[in-house]
């Protein structure tokens, strides 16, 4: 609590005077002064009560509370800096032991004598699973998160808002045994039909066997991220002020026009904090690509044949039976994935900030 | 351009609650129509009943007929969204999109009805700015945030917004109460000269205003909290202000409740 309120409201009792001229400010020590003590304000002096303005305290919850705050906001650097210092320690041996190139390489030995790893597969089947996830979830989410927030009416918005949420707290692990067990079936079977009459694409091409594909695994990290972003950009959609809504209506929009031109464009900045918060969940989702995925070493866009790994993935199998070099070379690993995750923050940064000044006057 | 506006038996509900009742009266074209009366009276209801934005809450609904040039608008057939376009609004706080340029909020209603090509865009946001009395401070940032603008130039983009799609009828929402007295000077300015061309309906507070810009007045009331506002008297402003016929507008108008 500030020390000001008390003053002031000190001062107003503290002499009959002080109320009746109105041009002195109620603080103002002078005219205090020469006002009858009251007796609420004990000796006159200290709390605004006459003789000099009370010294500033040089301990108490305010210094306290400044001094734990600036700790804690320490303490998430030196966190980050302890991480950093330890994952290129572990990681700079084992690329040394290295016998090929670390991007390029296509597979991972990394505990044989003569150690071959390379990250450039992973990283492309990382990157590819989750734009997949995200290309099928995105449109999903934001259409759930319009019905919930715009023609639902009040009490099923609610009730499936809630739904969705819960979708959120199932762990990935029974995502990733759900997917591998019982979803595959209908996977595979849609893999054949799109093999049989899109075959000649690229992307649905190949002999088969089909089913624990990348196919799978984004259709399975879809679901997975659908709850992040339907909930966030949901929570965006709702604070969209209704006099814009109604601007919009009253120029004759439809409710769709006027979802375009008042809800979706206010909560763009919502949006894309939305979708790159589940991109990072499915760059990152280790358990239930590990178990849906083919675990094969090769960049192929084939969506559809067994096969596919990403980073964590990886780090997820192969970390059991890893020696020293096959740790670090899993460490290094983790930092590239740390570093797309990074790039994938600041390309979100940067698109929010180039629309600032339309979105800080929104505000 | 400008229409006649008919009310007759309208009565619009808030779920249970009956706002307003058998509200009778006729707007002639191009001529300016306050809507006085204390606050909860109902004369924003029946102003939002006019475009049907009152129906947009949820459990708002309307009876009885209201029709513009003897077109029923609450009869089954008619589309919402041509009534909203053919009657326009302007509200009590500016409410210019946030996320558009000042040229985009203009032709906001343009684009919703298909018009693409930039040329009759540029031309219709420069003719609705121009008639709005804003074109001057703004033509060298057409492309600057329409919130960035003062509080009264918002507001008069918004009425640019709305006499962009050029509707019949213009309804404004106390356009004034949230504005300074230059701004409002500037809009009351501005409504004689879009008279010229469109019927406008006017909810105030202000009775000077009121007494200024008006052509006809209508007086609303209450008998009391929880009763529907009815109409009291409606007629040219000078009589309501001069020599009103009931005891009632008297009182409310020199003051005496309200």
């Amino acid at each position: 609590m500030g020390e000001t309120p008390h003053r002031s409201a000190d001062a107003g009792t503290g002499g009959t005077r002080v109320t009746q001229s109105h041009e002195w400010p109620a603080g103002a020590s002078a005219r205090v002064a020469e006002a009858p003590v009251s007796p609420r304000s004990p000796g006159g002096a200290g709390m605004g009560g006459g003789g000099a303005l009370p010294r500033s305290r040089k301990f108490g919850a305010e210094r306290a509370f400044r001094g734990l705050t600036l700790a804690a906001g320490t303490a998430v650097l030196v966190i980050i800096a302890a991480i950093a210092i330890f994952l290129v320690a572990k990681a700079v041996p084992a690329l040394r032991a290295n016998t090929e190139n670390f991007w390029s390489y296509e597979g991972w030995s990394p505990n044989e004598t003569q150690p071959k790893f390379g990250i450039g597969t992973l990283a492309f089947g990382t990157v590819l699973s989750s734009a997949l996830a995200l290309l099928m979830a995105v449109p999903v989410a934001l259409g759930i998160a319009l019905y919930l927030s715009h023609y639902a009416p009040r009490r099923l918005g609610t009730a499936l808002g809630f739904l969705v949420d819960l979708l959120a707290a199932v762990p990935s692990v029974v995502f990733g045994l759900w997917g591998r067990d019982i979803f595959i079936n209908p996977v595979r079977d849609f893999s054949v039909w799109l093999n049989e009459y899109f075959g000649w694409l690229p992307i649905f091409g190949g002999d088969g066997p089909f089913g624990k594909s990348i196919m799978l695994g984004a259709l399975v990290l879809a679901i997975m991220v659908l709850p992040i972003i339907t909930s966030l950009s949901r929570e965006v959609f709702l604070q969209t002020p209704t006099a814009n809504e109604e601007a919009a209506l009253a120029l004759g929009a439809t409710r769709w026009e006027m979802l375009r031109t008042a809800v979706l464009p206010y909560g763009r900045p919502g949006i894309i904090a939305a979708v790159m918060l589940g991109l990072g969940r499915a760059l990152g989702e280790t358990i239930a690509l590990a178990l849906t995925l083919g675990i094969t070493f090769g960049i192929s866009f084939n969506l559809i044949q067994n096969g596919g790994n990403t980073i964590a993935a990886n780090i997820a199998n192969a970390f059991g039976e890893a020696n020293e070099t096959g740790r670090g070379a899993l460490i290094a690993s983790g930092l590239v994935l740390f570093t797309i995750t990074l790039i994938v923050n600041i390309t979100a940064r940067a698109i929010i900030y180039r629309r600032r000044e339309f979105t800080e006057s929104a505000a | 351009m400008a229409k006649r506006v008919e009310a007759s038996n309208v009565t619009a509900y808030y779920g249970g609650f009956k706002a307003i009742e058998n509200i009778n009266l006729t707007v002639e074209p191009k001529t300016v129509t306050a809507l006085i009366g204390p606050s909860g009276c109902g004369k924003s209801t029946f102003l939002r009943s006019i475009n049907r934005m009152h129906e947009v809450l949820p459990g708002a609904r309307v009876e009885g007929s209201l029709t513009i040039d003897d077109q029923d608008i609450y009869d089954r057939d008619v589309d919402v969204t041509a009534v909203r376009r053919m009657i326009g609004m302007v509200f009590q706080r500016p409410n210019p999109f946030p996320t558009m340029s000042i040229f985009e909020n203009v032709v906001a209603g343009l684009k919703l009805n298909g018009v693409r090509r930039k040329s009759i865009l540029d031309e219709a946001a420069e003719k609705a700015l121009r008639s709005a009395n804003l074109w001057d401070e703004v033509k060298d940032r057409l492309g600057k945030p329409g919130a960035g603008l003062s509080g009264g130039q918002q507001q008069r983009l918004c009425i640019a917004r709305t006499i962009a799609v050029e509707p019949q009828v213009v309804l404004m929402d106390e356009p004034c109460s949230a504005l300074d007295p230059i701004s409002t000077l500037a809009i009351e300015d501005l409504m004689f000269q879009l008279k010229d061309k469109f019927t406008i309906i006017i909810v105030t507070h202000n009775m000077q205003q009121a007494a200024r810009v008006s052509d006809r007045t209508a007086f609303f009331s209450i008998e009391k909290t929880g009763d529907p506002g009815r109409l009291i008297e409606y007629d040219n402003t000078q009589k309501i202000f001069s020599n009103p016929s009931v005891k009632k507008t008297e009182d409310y108008i020199t003051g005496r409740f309200g």
